[in-house]
């Protein structure tokens, strides 16, 4: 039988998720966090099962995060980096799908630089699958931990007052994070230039701004996105020095923010291009060496759910096949 | 030069023209040090106190300098052509108190220094004062947006990229969606350049003289699009010289739609028709060029209806080198600054505007759009003055430019409207009148 508090077989967005599976699934986090900080971190909740990690687009943090959370877990882990080449060789994405699908891995985790690729890949196999980053679209584990993050410290998420800032428009991180945070009762602001901000994108229920002091007015949360350097030269913003002086996270903007808001970041940090050092590496307020902390356990949460799930759902296919 | 900072000074005796307040009638004006201090019918009860300069403007015109929001420096870069201090005092000379350049200089103004360069040079010449357009993409080249909002830091009053058009949609796209992060104008020269490949009007006289034509519909393509851009990004988007019938369609239609659009247009759109090209005469060869006699008469309605909302000079300087040359090997571009008040008051002679109507496309209405406080007979405003004779006839003679170059398609043209003196910051610029330099005052009497 699934698990009644996420009966789902995927999580492949942030969307469509009710505050109470999210709840859920913060509060297994939470567990793991504890595991985790204490000296016995490995159990045998998945020993056995086997988990993919399948990436179509490098990655360094987020592969080594699911892995990580696999084997404390118990599980077999594989990872499949797909470049570019066996694209070159033919192979598309469906038949990936059918061949990992043939060798019965219990969850995949899928990260592919197209938005909606990990749901096509999704509907193609009997595993879980969890997306990993898709294109523009979302990234749900990365959501979790910023909530988890934010819950951990601010002791909740409804009613604060939260401000993204930067390369919103093809962020999948700003996209899965102000779902979250809508759908658990946060204000959500998002702070770039107009060239940065996806179309209607006040119709999904966040705030728009164009100015940083403007939108760091009195805000809990200062959630910086990376901005990506090819974007910086001339496309979407003149120069990094110009970025830097309008939309780059300095003492100066930060003083807009309520004295206790904390500063954070999905990670890599370009210093000097979003970020300041000087605000990245603030002990008092910033938490970014505390998300990528807590990823570990947001996902060793989603894994066991997800993989419970599956074994569930091929127990069952199995039922019904033997009656 | 040295700059002495003027004391009071009380204009008396003047035909007092102000745009924004509507006001046309006789009356005073007094200034202290660079601002007007008062404005009004009287001041003094003709008698102004002893320690008060008196110039008496003998019943002329005092107007608030001119705005010329479309000037093309050529310095740096091309000083053969234009220098700062030539284009200064042709702009002083026309009543032109306040000049914006585009940022097609070399280097471009597409960075800091080049900006700070002018401004300097500028303060340096105190002549009209300068102000500079910054570019919108780098080296104007239409593919990378240039750095705007430092620019506008620097002090740029909005962005173009001068002679060329932005052509690019996805380009246009984002520099309206850039611009407006900040609330900063583009000022586009609107023309599909795929489409003007010609060297004049397209039409039958093109076709007769054996030109290629630039077809009208370059120009209303580029704004049709441009229009549909600024309703899906919310920019705020300047037409500069529009030229055919249906751009000031297009342009009303926009207004009327509540998006930000403007638009500005030239002497030579209103003044002249692609019979000035006749004869092969390169001094008329303009971009856009001259059109037909009927989308003149439409830019004449524009003006009167207040589409257009801005009349600027599109001073455009190109030595005899760049012009002494078969017809399509010429350089594009005329002469404005020293013809920009005497051939907009043609539109009065004609009975189309009221004098007031026509100054306030050239002074209030301009600096409104670049968010220049410049433009207006009001108290504590600077004391940028222009003071002409309306109805004084002379012949266009562009060997007696200030300007370096002599380029007008005016050459030779009987006008009327003549400035007499240009104030800046309360500083007399330039003097035809009877307190002038004795030799000045002497030249004026005989030309009368």
């Amino acid at each position: 039988m699934r698990d009644p508090a996420f009966p789902h077989r995927h999580l492949l967005g942030i969307e469509g998720l009710t505050p109470a599976e999210i709840n859920y699934l913060l509060d297994l986090s939470d567990r793991y966090v504890d595991v985790n900080r204490g000296a016995e971190k490995t159990s045998s909740v998945l020993a056995g099962r086997t988990i993919v990690n399948l990436f179509f687009e490098n990655s360094t943090r987020t592969r080594t995060s699911f892995e990580l959370a696999a084997k404390r877990l118990g599980a077999h882990v594989i990872n499949m980096q797909v470049e570019t080449s066996s694209v070159a060789k033919g192979e598309t994405l469906i038949d990936t799908a059918v061949t990992l699908n043939a060798m019965h891995p219990d969850v995949l985790a899928v990260r592919h630089p197209d938005s909606g690729a990990v749901k096509l890949l999704a509907d193609k196999v009997n595993c879980g699958v969890v997306n990993g980053g898709d294109g523009s679209h979302e990234h749900p584990t990365q959501a979790l931990l910023d909530a988890l993050t934010i819950r951990r410290r601010k002791g909740r998420l409804n009613g604060l007052l939260v401000a993204i800032c930067g390369d919103v428009l093809h962020s999948r991180v700003a996209r899965s994070n102000f779902l979250l945070l809508l759908t658990m009762g946060a204000r959500v602001r998002i702070i770039a230039p107009r060239t940065l901000i996806p179309s209607a994108v006040d119709r999904l229920g966040v705030e728009v701004f164009t100015d940083m002091n403007a939108g760091l007015k009195g805000v809990d949360i200062v959630m910086m996105l990376r901005v990506q350097n090819e974007r910086m030269r001339g496309s979407f913003i003149p120069s990094i020095r110009e970025y830097f002086h309008f939309f780059g996270l300095d003492r100066d903007k930060l003083a807009q923010a309520k004295p206790d808001a904390l500063i954070m970041h999905p990670g890599p940090m370009n210093r000097g291009t979003e970020i300041d050092s000087d605000v990245a590496d603030d002990v008092e307020r910033s938490v970014i060496r505390e998300q990528v902390e807590l990823g570990v356990a947001v996902r060793m949460a989603v894994l066991e759910v997800l993989a419970k799930n599956a074994m569930a759902n091929s127990a069952s296919s199995l039922k019904r096949t033997g009656s | 030069m040295s700059i002495t900072k003027p004391g009071r000074i009380a204009y008396i005796n003047a035909r007092i023209l102000d745009p924004a307040s509507g006001f046309d009638g006789p009356g005073e004006l007094l200034t202290s040090g660079e601002e007007i201090v008062d404005v009004g019918r009287k001041l003094f009860d003709g008698k102004p106190p002893s320690d008060v300069t008196v110039v008496d403007c003998e019943g002329q015109c005092l107007a608030p300098g001119l705005v010329d929001m479309r000037v093309q420096l050529r310095e740096p870069g091309e000083e053969h052509k234009e220098t700062l201090e030539s284009a200064s005092e042709a702009a002083v000379a026309s009543g032109v108190t306040t000049m914006v350049c585009l940022p097609n200089t070399n280097p471009i103004m597409d960075d800091e220094p080049t900006l700070e360069f002018v401004a300097r040079r500028a303060r340096m010449l105190a002549l009209t004062k300068v102000y500079c357009y910054g570019a919108v993409t780098k080296g104007l080249l239409g593919k990378e947006l240039a750095e705007m909002g430092l620019l506008a830091e620097a002090g740029a009053l909005a962005f173009t990229d001068a002679t060329r058009a932005i052509a690019d949609a996805q380009v246009m796209r984002r520099a309206l969606q850039y611009c407006a992060t900040f609330g900063l104008m583009i000022v586009q020269h609107p023309e599909e350049p795929t489409l003007a490949t010609g060297v004049m009007n397209a039409g039958e006289i093109a076709t007769r003289m054996g030109l290629a034509g630039v077809p009208r519909e370059a120009e209303i393509i580029m704004l049709e699009r441009d229009i549909r851009l600024v309703a899906m990004t919310n920019g705020r988007y300047h037409a500069a010289h529009i030229s055919t019938a249906d751009s000031v369609e297009i342009i009303a239609r926009a207004k009327a739609d509540g998006l930000k659009v403007t638009c500005d247009t030239a002497p030579f759109y209103f003044a002249l028709n692609e019979l000035a090209v006749g004869d092969y005469r390169t001094f008329a060869k303009l971009s856009p060029p001259v059109r037909a006699e009927a989308d003149r008469l439409a830019i004449v309605e524009g003006l009167k209806n207040g589409v257009i909302d801005a009349i600027a000079s599109d001073h455009s300087p190109q030595d005899s080198d760049s012009k002494r040359l078969p017809f399509p090997q010429a350089a594009f571009g005329g002469s404005g600054l020293e013809t920009l008040l005497a051939v907009s008051l043609d539109l009065h002679h004609n009975g189309d505007m009221s004098l007031l109507d026509v100054l306030r496309r050239l002074t209030v209405a301009p600096a409104e759009l670049l968010g220049l406080e410049a433009g207006r007979l009001a108290k504590g405003r600077k004391a940028d003055l222009t003071i002409f004779n309306p109805d004084e006839g002379w012949k266009v003679i562009a060997d007696n430019f200030k300007s370096k170059s002599k380029n007008s398609p005016f050459d030779g043209r009987p006008v009327q409207g003549r400035v007499l003196r240009t104030v800046v910051d309360g500083r007399t610029v330039f003097n035809l009148m009877a307190d002038a330099h004795p030799r000045a005052g002497a030249k004026k009497a005989q030309a009368r």
